[in-house]
C-alpha cells in the first residue's frame, strides 16, 4: 500500500515539526521579549498538525468532523474575541474544561468501540477518561463561580467522605474496564458519570479565593488526559504535548500555591476561600474617612508613594485613569512605584497583563519581594480595591484562614489611602485589619471616579 | 511504537515542560497558563481521529461532541493568549521609545 504508506510518513513528519513548534513556542512565551512570536510559533504547529490529520488512513465521517469543528471554533472565536481582560481566567478555564472534555470524549469512544487493544492501551484509556471528565465537569464550576454564576459554595459534614467514595466508585469501575472483566455499556457509562460528578464535588466546596490554583491544577490535568489519550491513539503530536503541559502546569501550579502559602492539598481539601464566615477576628477602631482633596495634597507633596493596585481597580476599569493620576505624580517628581502582590487580580501575573493594556511600564512595577522593605519609607501606600493581600492579620492573627500567607507591608508606612467601593470584606470575607489602623484613611468609591478626583485635585495644587 | 520508547518519550516531554516553565516571570504566568492551555488542545487531532473511526450512532455522537469542544479549546486559547500577549507587545515598543531608562 504506497499511497497508505506516504500518507503515514506525511503525517508523521508534521506531527514532529508540530511538537517542536510548541515546545520552543512555550520557551519563546516564557520571555516578555519574545513571548508574542511564541504563540504564533504554537499556531502554526497546531494548524499543521489539524491540517495533516485529514490525511489519516480510513477516516471517515468528514460530514461530522467539519461541522464540529466549525462550530467550536466560532463559538470560541467569538466568546475569545468579546471578553474583557478582566474575565479572562473564567475563559482560560472554560476553554481548559473543554479540552479535557474532548479527551474524555475520545476514552469514550474508544472504549465503547472496544478499539482498545491489551492491559495497558485500555487501562491508560480510563486513566485519561477519567482525568478528563474531573477537569470537565471542575472546570466547569471554576467558570461558573469566577463568572458569578455560582456564588455559594456547597458545604456539608462527610464532603470529603463522599468525594473519597466517588473516586473509589470510579476507579473501580475504572478496573473492571481495564482488567477485561466489564466493559458493558451500562459500566462504562457509570464510569463516566461518577468521573464527572466527582469532578463537580471536588470543586464545589472551593472557594473563589483559591480558583486560581485550581484552575492551573486542572490545566496539568488535561494536559495530563491528552497526553494519556495520545498513547492510546499512538499519536506523537498529542503524547509530547500533552505531557509538557502536564508538567508545565503542575510546577505553575505549586509557584501559585507556594505564593499564597498554601500547599495544594490544603486548597483541595480545607475548603476556604469562601464569603461570610463567622471568623471575623475581632478587629478594633474605626473606619476614618478623607475627602479626595485631602488625598490630592498628600501625593502631590509625598516624596515617595506605592500604589497597590487590586481586582476591585480592574473590575471598575479604572487602570487606565490610575496610570494617569500616577503620570501627573511621576511628573510633579514623586518616586512612584506599583507593588504587586503574586495573586493580585485572579491570578498570578493578571494583574502584569491588567497594568500592561493600560500602559504602565513594566519597571514601574515590583513584586512582593523587591517592594516590601520599601514600604517603610514610603509616605503614602495608595490601595485601590485590593484587600487580602495587603491585610496585616496574615502576619499576627494566628485564627485567621489567611495566617501564614505572605502580603505587601502596607501598613508600614506613613500614610495608608484605601479607595474602596464600599464597607464589605474582602474576596476571601475575612475583615480587614489595616483599614482600622490609625495611619489609614478611606476613600469611598468607584476607583474611576475617585481616581478622576484625585487627578482633579493634584491640578487644583498646581 | 513499543512500551519503553514510550515512557522514555514521556519522560522526557516531562522534563521538557518542566525546564521550560522553570524561569518564567511572574508577569508572564496568566499568558503562559494560557499559551498552555492552547497546546493542550492538540487534542483535537486525536477528537478527530476517534471521529474518524466511530461506527455507531452513540460513538458518532460522543465524537463529535468531543471534536466541539477540542476546537474550542484550541482556537479560545489561541484568541486569548494572542489577546493578552499583543498588550506585552506595546508595552515593550513604547518602553523603548520614551522609557526611563
Amino acid at each position: 500500500m504506497p499511497a497508505w504508506m506516504s500518507a503515514d510518513l506525511a503525517i508523521q513528519a508534521s506531527y514532529f515539526v508540530t511538537a517542536v513548534l510548541f515546545i520552543m513556542g512555550l520557551k519563546r512565551m516564557s520571555s516578555p521579549v519574545t513571548a508574542r512570536s511564541g504563540i504564533l510559533w504554537a499556531g502554526a504547529g497546531m494548524a499543521v498538525a489539524t491540517a495533516i490529520t485529514f490525511l489519516y488512513p480510513s477516516m471517515t465521517n468528514y460530514g461530522l468532523i467539519v461541522p464540529a469543528m466549525l462550530i467550536g471554533s466560532v463559538l470560541a472565536w467569538w466568546s475569545g474575541k468579546r471578553v474583557a481582560m478582566t474575565n479572562m481566567p473564567q475563559m482560560i478555564a472554560l476553554y481548559n474544561g473543554m479540552g479535557g472534555g474532548a479527551a474524555a470524549a475520545i476514552a469514550a469512544v474508544e472504549l465503547y468501540r472496544g478499539g482498545t487493544e491489551g492491559y495497558v492501551t485500555t487501562t491508560l484509556a480510563v486513566a485519561g477518561g477519567i482525568i478528563g471528565a474531573v477537569s470537565f465537569s471542575g472546570s466547569a464550576v471554576a467558570f461558573g463561580k469566577l463568572q458569578g454564576l455560582i456564588t455559594r459554595s456547597l458545604r456539608f459534614g462527610g464532603q470529603q467522605l463522599l468525594n473519597l467514595l466517588l473516586l473509589a466508585a470510579a476507579l473501580a469501575l475504572g478496573a473492571l474496564v481495564a482488567a477485561g472483566v466489564n466493559s458493558s455499556f451500562a459500566v462504562l457509562t457509570g464510569f463516566f458519570v461518577v468521573a464527572l460528578v466527582l469532578g463537580i464535588s471536588m470543586t464545589l466546596p472551593i472557594g473563589g479565593a483559591d480558583m486560581p490554583v485550581v484552575i492551573s491544577l486542572y490545566n496539568a490535568l488535561t494536559g495530563l488526559a491528552v497526553g494519556l489519550e495520545g498513547f492510546v491513539l499512538e499519536n506523537a503530536a498529542m503524547i509530547i504535548a500533552g505531557t509538557v503541559v502536564g508538567s508545565a502546569g503542575t510546577l505553575l501550579t505549586q509557584l501559585m500555591a507556594r505564593a499564597m502559602n498554601r500547599s495544594l492539598g490544603n486548597v483541595l481539601f480545607s475548603g476556604f476561600g469562601d464569603t461570610g464566615g463567622p471568623a471575623t477576628g475581632a478587629v478594633t477602631g474605626s473606619l476614618k474617612p478623607i475627602e479626595a482633596s485631602d488625598v490630592g495634597v498628600m501625593l502631590a507633596f509625598a516624596q515617595k508613594v506605592i500604589v497597590v493596585p487590586g481586582y476591585g481597580m480592574a473590575v471598575a476599569q479604572a487602570q487606565h485613569k490610575i496610570w494617569e493620576l500616577c503620570q501627573l505624580l511621576i511628573e510633579r517628581g514623586v518616586q512612584l512605584r506599583f507593588a504587586i502582590h503574586p495573586v493580585a487580580g485572579r491570578m498570578p501575573g493578571h494583574m502584569n497583563v491588567l497594568l500592561a493594556e493600560a500602559g504602565v511600564p513594566y519597571d514601574l512595577i515590583s513584586d512582593l519581594d523587591e517592594i516590601n522593605a520599601e514600604f517603610e519609607t514610603a509616605d503614602v501606600a495608595l490601595i485601590i480595591g485590593a484587600n487580602d493581600v495587603v491585610n496585616p492579620v496574615a502576619r499576627t492573627d494566628k485564627s485567621s484562614p489567611i495566617y501564614g500567607m505572605p502580603i505587601l507591608n502596607a501598613d508600614k508606612a506613613k500614610n495608608v489611602i484605601v479607595i474602596k467601593r464600599g464597607q464589605g470584606a474582602g474576596f476571601s470575607g475575612i475583615e480587614n485589619a489595616l483599614f482600622y489602623l490609625d495611619n489609614t484613611r478611606m476613600l469611598y468609591g468607584d476607583a474611576q471616579k475617585a481616581g478622576a478626583q484625585l487627578i482633579q485635585a493634584i491640578k487644583a495644587v498646581g | 511504537m513499543t512500551g519503553m520508547v514510550a515512557l522514555y518519550i514521556f519522560m522526557l516531554a516531562a522534563f521538557t515542560g518542566y525546564e521550560v516553565i522553570a524561569r518564567v516571570p511572574v508577569i508572564l504566568h496568566t499568558p503562559l497558563m494560557s499559551g498552555s492551555n492552547f497546546v493542550h488542545g492538540i487534542v483535537l487531532v486525536g477528537a478527530m481521529v476517534a471521529l474518524g473511526g466511530a461506527q455507531t450512532p452513540l460513538e458518532k455522537a460522543i465524537g463529535f461532541v468531543g471534536v466541539l469542544l477540542a476546537a474550542g479549546n484550541a482556537v479560545g486559547g489561541y484568541v486569548v493568549t494572542e489577546r493578552m500577549l499583543e498588550m506585552f507587545k506595546a508595552s515593550g515598543t513604547r518602553r523603548a521609545g520614551k522609557g526611563p531608562h
